[in-house]
C-alpha cells in the first residue's frame, strides 16, 4: 500500500515537471545497479524526443519480484502500461490470456510498420506466439558465450575450442598446465535450454511448448542430454571442469582470477570482466557436440522482453507503441548495446554497430549476437513452458545433486522429467 | 507472509508487559475510585468504551492478518492462473499434492532439524553466557554490551556476514577448517550450507536469549541464592535446582520465541546464503512458500504450504498455553 502511495506521489510529482497534455505511461522493471540506470536514460531520451507522452520508468527489485509485482497489481486493476517479465516467466504472462496487448498488434494499431525481419534470428521467436505474432517486444537479450583465458590458452599451446570435442581434447593439456580447464555459471540457461538449441534437438512436445499447454512434457531424459551430463560429471572428477555451485558469480570468479581457462558466461557479462578480469580475455561460441547430427545451430536469447498490459486507454496504449518504436530504433539499439552489453536485436542496429566500428574495437561485443544469427534449427526458437520458474529450480536441485554425489545423472533427469511433467501438468489447469 | 510470530499471543507473565498495559488504560478513562479497588480493578463509564479503544488495534489485526489468512485459506482450494483470469476449484488437491511430494516431506524434515537445533544451541549458549555474565563484577557493563550489540543486527545482514565468512573462495571459517581437513562447500554441499545455517542464525539469535536470562537472574532475590549457598556448596547443583527453576518462566517464553525464530524470522538469513539459489541446498518450509508462491507464481500450492504452517502456530500456540504453562512457575 505503501508502495503504491510512494509511486502515485512520484508519478505526480514527476509529471507535474512535463508538458501537462502529455499522456502518462508507467514502466516497471528488474533491473538494479547501472542496468537501471540505462533505464532510466532511455526514458529520458523518449521524454525529451516527443512530447505527446511521458514515460516513467520504476525499478521493482530483481525479475521475480517485477513479475510479481505486475502480477499483483494486475489483479487490483493498477497494473503499470509496461511490464518487464524475464525469458523463464514468459509462459506465465503469455498464457494468461487477456493480460497482455501482443506488441506486434499494438503498434500496428498505433499507425506503425511492424517488420518481423528486422529483428535478428535468435530474438525473433522467443517472445511470439505460435504463428510468429510478437507478444513481447524483446527488450534485454543474451546470449550463452564462452569467455576464453588467452593467457592459459599460450601457456598449454591450444586453441578455443568450436566443440565439446575439441574441448576434450584441450583439457588434459590445459590442466597440465596448471589451470581449470572449464567453469559455467548457469547449468539451467547454458547446459540445458541451449543445449536443446545449439544441438537442434527437441525440448519438450507440442512444440517446445509452443502449440498449446495441454499435455505438453518434458524432453530432458533425451540420451545427449545425459550424455552432456556424463560427461560434465566425468570431467569434473578428472578435474577438467570446475562447479562452485547454483551462484553465478562463485562460478565466475574463478575465471576472473585466471585460474579458469574457460568460462561460460553471458555475452552481457563483457562488461564487468573488463573490470574485473586479471588477465586477457576473448570470446567465443558456446560450443556444441559434433557428434549430433545437424548441430551447430544458433542458440536463443535469455534476459527478458517487455509486455504491454491491457486494460489501458488507447491514448495510453498508443504512447506504448510510440515507445516500443523508439526502443527499436537502431539509434537506441546502438545505445543500449553500448552501454549494457545487451545485444542488439535488430539487423539494422547490428549494421549501425558494424558501420561505427564499435566490433574493431570490442571484438567479444559482437560474439553473442553472431551466435543469435546462426542458421537457426527447428528446436532453436526457444521454448514456452509454464511454471518454467519452478522447473528451472528442480533442475538446479537435481544438477547440484549430481555433483554432490548424491544423484546419478540418470536418476537426476528423471526425477526432473517427472516433477516437471507434473508442474506442466498442473499449469496446463491454471490455464486451461 | 501471512504467518509469523505476530500470530502468537503475548505469553502471560513473565514480561510484565500486561501489566503496563493496564496502566495505560486506567490513565485514559473510566472513574478510577482511588485507593487499592482502583488499582485491581479498571472500570468505564460506558461497557462500549474499552471496544472502541481496543477497535483500532483489532482493525489493523484484521486487515493484515485475519483478511489475508482468510485469503490464504480460500485460495489454497483453488487452482489458478497468477493473473486471476481462471480459477478452478480443487478440493484438498493442493494440500494432497503438497503431502505426496517427498521434495516437501524432506524439507519439512529439515525444517524440524533446523528448528530443534537452532532453538537448543541458542537458548543454552545464551544462558551460558548470561551465567558467567551474571558472575562479572568488574567491567560488566562493557562486557554485557559486546554480548548484546549483535542484536542489532537484521537477518539479512547477519546472513551477508555469515556468507562472507563462509564464503567458497574468501572465508575464513572454510580456510579454519581446512587446516583440520574439512572443505566447507556452502552452496554446494547440503550438509555444509545446513551448518553455515545454523550457526549464522545461533549467533544471530544468542543475544537476544541472553538479555532476557540476565534479566531473569537478576530478578532472583538475593535472598534466595544467599540461602541456597548456605544449604549446598556445589554451585553446579544449586544451579539446577534452585536458579533454573526460577528461570523457567523466562526460559518457557523464550523457548517459544526462538522456536518462531527459527520457522520463521531465519528466512532472511538463508536467502543470503543460499544467494537466491535454492539448488539442492537445504531450505525451511517458509522458504518453500516463497519460492513457489512468489517466484513460481504456483498461488494454489502456495497457499496451502502457508495454511499448514498456520496449523503449525496453531499447534504450538495451543501447546503453550495449554500444556506447558500450567507446568511452569510464575514469580
Amino acid at each position: 500500500m505503501f508502495k503504491k502511495i510512494s509511486l502515485a506521489a512520484f508519478t505526480l510529482a514527476f509529471s507535474a515537471t512535463s508538458s501537462l497534455a502529455a499522456t502518462n505511461i508507467t514502466w516497471w522493471h528488474g533491473m538494479a545497479g547501472r542496468n537501471g540506470e540505462v533505464i532510466n536514460e532511455i526514458s529520458q531520451k523518449f521524454n525529451e524526443a516527443q512530447s505527446a507522452c511521458a514515460l516513467t520508468p520504476v525499478s521493482k527489485g530483481t525479475y521475480e519480484e517485477a513479475l510479481a509485482s505486475g502480477i499483483a497489481a494486475f489483479r487490483s486493476g493498477e497494473q503499470p502500461n509496461i511490464l518487464q517479465v524475464f525469458d523463464a516467466g514468459a509462459a506465465t504472462i503469455i498464457n494468461a490470456k487477456g493480460a497482455v496487448v501482443p506488441a506486434e498488434d499494438l503498434i500496428i494499431k498505433a499507425g506503425h510498420n511492424f517488420d518481423r525481419n528486422a529483428f535478428i534470428d535468435g530474438v525473433r521467436y522467443f517472445y511470439a506466439d505460435s504463428e510468429g505474432k510478437f507478444v513481447g517486444m524483446p527488450f534485454n537479450s543474451s546470449a550463452p558465450i564462452m569467455y576464453v583465458n588467452d593467457e592459459a590458452l599460450k601457456k598449454a599451446g591450444v586453441e578455443a575450442p568450436k566443440t565439446w570435442e575439441e574441448f576434450e581434447a584441450a583439457a588434459p593439456k590445459l590442466k597440465a598446465a596448471g589451470y581449470i580447464p572449464l567453469v559455467q555459471s548457469q547449468l539451467t540457461w547454458q547446459f540445458t535450454e541451449n543445449f536443446f538449441s545449439r544441438n537442434n534437438i527437441q525440448f519438450a512436445t507440442n512444440n517446445n511448448g509452443y502449440d498449446s499447454v495441454v499435455d505438453t512434457t518434458l524432453k530432458v531424459t533425451d540420451p545427449n542430454l545425459v550424455m552432456m551430463f556424463d560427461k560434465l560429471k566425468a570431467w569434473k572428477d578428472e578435474g577438467y571442469f570446475a562447479f562452485y555451485g547454483a551462484g553465478w558469480n562463485d562460478n565466475q570468479k574463478v575465471f576472473e582470477e585466471g585460474k579458469a581457462a574457460f568460462w561460460i558466461g553471458s555475452s552481457g557479462s563483457f562488461g564487468g570482466l573488463q573490470k574485473t578480469a586479471q588477465m586477457p580475455f576473448s570470446a567465443t561460441f558456446l560450443p556444441y557436440w559434433n557428434a549430433i547430427e545437424g548441430a551447430g545451430t544458433n542458440s536463443f536469447i535469455g534476459g527478458a522482453a517487455l509486455f504491454a498490459m491491457s486494460g489501458k486507454t488507447d491514448e495510453e496504449n498508443k504512447c506504448v507503441a510510440d515507445f516500443f518504436q523508439f526502443l527499436t530504433s537502431p539509434e537506441i539499439q546502438y545505445f543500449y548495446h553500448k552501454a549494457t552489453g545487451y545485444v542488439a536485436i535488430t539487423k539494422a542496429a547490428y549494421e549501425l554497430a558494424q558501420k561505427d566500428g564499435y566490433y574493431k574495437e570490442k571484438p567479444v561485443a559482437e560474439v553473442g549476437i553472431k551466435q543469435l544469427m546462426l542458421p537457426a534449427g527447428d528446436w532453436s526458437k526457444g521454448y514456452r513452458l509454464g511454471f518454467y520458474p519452478q522447473i528451472r529450480e528442480i533442475m538446479e536441485r537435481e544438477y547440484g545433486r549430481i555433483f554432490s554425489g548424491e544423484a546419478t545423472v540418470k536418476d537426476a533427469f528423471d526425477t526432473i522429467e517427472k516433477e516437471g511433467n507434473d508442474l506442466l501438468a498442473r499449469f496446463a489447469k491454471t490455464a486451461g | 507472509m501471512t504467518t509469523g510470530t505476530e500470530s502468537l499471543p503475548a505469553p502471560r507473565g513473565g514480561t510484565g508487559a500486561d501489566g503496563r498495559r493496564f496502566g495505560a488504560l486506567r490513565l485514559f478513562g473510566g472513574k478510577a475510585k482511588g485507593g487499592e479497588d482502583a488499582a485491581k480493578r479498571v472500570q468505564f463509564s460506558s461497557p462500549y468504551l474499552p471496544y472502541l479503544f481496543l477497535a483500532p488495534q483489532l482493525a489493523i489485526i484484521f486487515v493484515f492478518f485475519y483478511w489475508p489468512s482468510i485469503q490464504a485459506i480460500q485460495s489454497s482450494f483453488y487452482l489458478e492462473d497468477p493473473f486471476g483470469f481462471g480459477s478452478t476449484f480443487v478440493g484438498m488437491a493442493n494440500y494432497t499434492d503438497v503431502m505426496k511430494s517427498g521434495e516437501y516431506l524432506g524439507i519439512a524434515k529439515f525444517t524440524a532439524i533446523f528448528t530443534t537445533l537452532v532453538t537448543f544451541f541458542a537458548l543454552s549458549i545464551g544462558l551460558l553466557l548470561a551465567v558467567k555474565a551474571d558472575g562479572v563484577i568488574r567491567g560488566n557493563a562493557t562486557y554485557k554490551t559486546l554480548l548484546i550489540w549483535v542484536y542489532a543486527i537484521a537477518p539479512p545482514v547477519a546472513g551477508l556476514i555469515g556468507m562472507m565468512f563462509f564464503d567458497q573462495h574468501i572465508g575464513p571459517i572454510v580456510e579454519l577448517a581446512r587446516w583440520f581437513g574439512w572443505d566447507i562447500k556452502v552452496g554446494l554441499n547440503y550438509s555444509d550450507t545446513a551448518f553455515a545455517m545454523i550457526v549464522v542464525s545461533v549467533w544471530k539469535q544468542i543475544p537476544y536469549n541472553f538479555i532476557f536470562f540476565l534479566s531473569g537472574l537478576q530478578g532472583i532475590p538475593v535472598a534466595v541464592r544467599e540461602a541456597a549457598a548456605m544449604d549446598c556448596r556445589s554451585g553446579f547443583r544449586r544451579f539446577w535446582t534452585v536458579i533454573l527453576p526460577l528461570l523457567a518462566p523466562t526460559a518457557f517464553f523464550l523457548l517459544i520465541i526462538n522456536v518462531t525464530y527459527a520457522l520463521f524470522d531465519t528466512f532472511g538469513v538463508i536467502d543470503v546464503l543460499v544467494k537466491d539459489k535454492a539448488a539442492n541446498n537445504p531450505i525451511t518450509l517458509v522458504y518453500k512458500v516463497y519460492m513457489d508462491g512468489f517466484r513460481g507464481n504456483d498461488l494454489g500450492g502456495s497457499s496451502a504450504q502457508s495454511v499448514i504452517l498456520m496449523l503449525i502456530v496453531f499447534v504450538l500456540t495451543i501447546f503453550q498455553f495449554r500444556f506447558i504453562e500450567r507446568r511452569v512457575h510464575y514469580n
